[in-house]
């Protein structure tokens, strides 16, 4: 049978471990979780469609903090990929006379449509969500992403047609 | 002379402020050998007694010690480099050019600190190397094994952590892909496998609280530079402590084969 002495004891101390539990097991951990990030907000507008000519790929918005490329197809349609390589996180350069993008970290190339096709990057390029804002500018939410290993490319909001 | 001398020391070690603070003799007596090892907080560190292959090189090499100096050397010139360096995005670059180009001295300790580092980092694997080979492992050093295997991995950390710091380019992108792995992490990583997609976000994955962001920024430097300088080192001398004590406890360093 369970003594007076060893309940309250059991009581006593399974109060105090279950206070500093909390306070230094989850209370540690969200305190590493700030509420309040500054970071460059993931939504941007990217200036009217008719800034982009057909066919081009526009590295107006591939610097910091943006990071994406702008890419506008032959038929008009657009659509946004992230600057950041899928191999170890690097940020590839457009070379338009290749007609590609190429990592310097260790040589991936990505075609247009952002398809991995050389060095070690083990998937496509991301896609961001682009539409069109309130007054007729592209909007890019960098938060939303379009994978093309999940079947993502070609869902609502990866590419605008215009 | 020697009576002079005699004379001196008598005055020096025989008054209440001396004997206070060292409660052996000097007489030249095992007695007193094993009493000043047991009775100094210092020399308690080596045993009393040695075996005769724990102090032979080629058996040892020495690397333990070899590892515990180099962390003593990146302790010392660490504080040291903490005078000048300011862990913030405006300051943290000026202040290592400042180190290197103006402080007197600043170019040697920065540089002391980073090949203790390096050297720490060889020696320490080295000696693993030298533990497995002996096979001091096996029991009754299972444990110790283990705390050492954390130890390796705290080293491995203490480097890292401090990589970001310079906050140059090659510290940038250096940590920004060495975090990037980080969202593999199964379950706690928003890339990794069994991650509940949707739930385990860029936001709230294991990434965030090492980053204390979404990507490598100023809350980033800040918290490798509290890691690096304050929590790390206090995790690895309580670590240190413990395998020290072990290897005594476990019955010194193991014998040949």
């Amino acid at each position: 049978m369970l003594s007076r002495r060893s309940f309250f004891k059991f009581l006593g101390w399974g109060n105090f471990l279950a206070a500093a539990g909390l306070a230094f097991g989850p209370g540690l951990i969200r305190f590493l979780y700030p509420r309040v990030l500054f970071e460059p907000s993931s939504v941007f507008k990217a200036g009217f469609p008719g800034e982009y000519p057909p066919g081009t790929v526009s590295e107006k918005f591939k610097k910091n903090p943006y990071g994406v490329w702008i890419v506008r197809k032959e038929d008009g349609e657009f659509y946004a990929l992230v600057a950041i390589c899928t191999h170890l996180g690097c940020t590839p350069r457009w070379f338009a006379s290749e007609n590609k993008f190429k990592c310097p970290c260790h040589g991936s190339g990505f075609d247009r449509e952002g398809m991995h096709f050389e060095g070690p990057a083990p998937r496509p390029l991301e896609r961001v969500q682009i539409t069109l804002a309130e007054d007729g500018q592209l909007l890019i939410d960098k938060s939303v992403k379009f994978l093309e290993e999940r079947g993502d490319w070609g869902k609502p909001g990866s590419t605008l047609r215009i | 002379m020697n009576e002079r001398r005699n004379g001196l020391k008598e005055k020096i070690t025989n008054n209440q402020i001396w004997q206070s603070m060292f409660r052996h003799g000097y007489e030249k007596t095992g007695r007193r050998y094993t009493l000043q090892v047991l009775q100094n907080v210092w020399l308690h560190l080596h045993p009393p007694r040695v075996t005769r292959h724990a102090i032979n090189f080629r058996f040892t090499w020495c690397m333990g010690g070899i590892t515990f100096l180099m962390f003593l050397v990146t302790a010392v010139t660490g504080v040291l480099l903490m005078f000048y360096y300011r862990p913030t995005a405006e300051y943290a670059f000026r202040d290592i050019q400042y180190l290197e180009f103006d402080i007197p001295f600043g170019m040697l300790l920065r540089n002391m600190h980073r090949w203790a580092a390096h050297g720490m980092v060889i020696a320490v694997m080295l000696h693993m190397f030298r533990v497995f080979l002996t096979g001091s492992y096996k029991k009754p050093r299972e444990f110790n094994w283990g705390v050492g295997v954390i130890l390796l991995l705290v080293t491995f950390f203490l480097s890292f952590t401090g990589y970001l710091l310079p906050w140059d380019q090659l510290a940038f992108w250096a940590v920004t892909v060495g975090t990037n792995m980080a969202r593999a992490t199964p379950v706690l990583g928003h890339e990794g496998p069994f991650a509940p997609q949707d739930i385990v976000t860029q936001a709230n994955d294991v990434r965030f609280a090492l980053l204390g962001g979404t990507i490598v920024g100023p809350s980033t430097l800040l918290r490798f530079y509290i890691l690096h300088c304050v929590a790390v080192p206090l995790l690895a001398s309580v670590l240190m402590a413990l395998h020290f004590w072990r290897v005594r406890k476990d019955g010194g360093i193991s014998g040949p084969l």
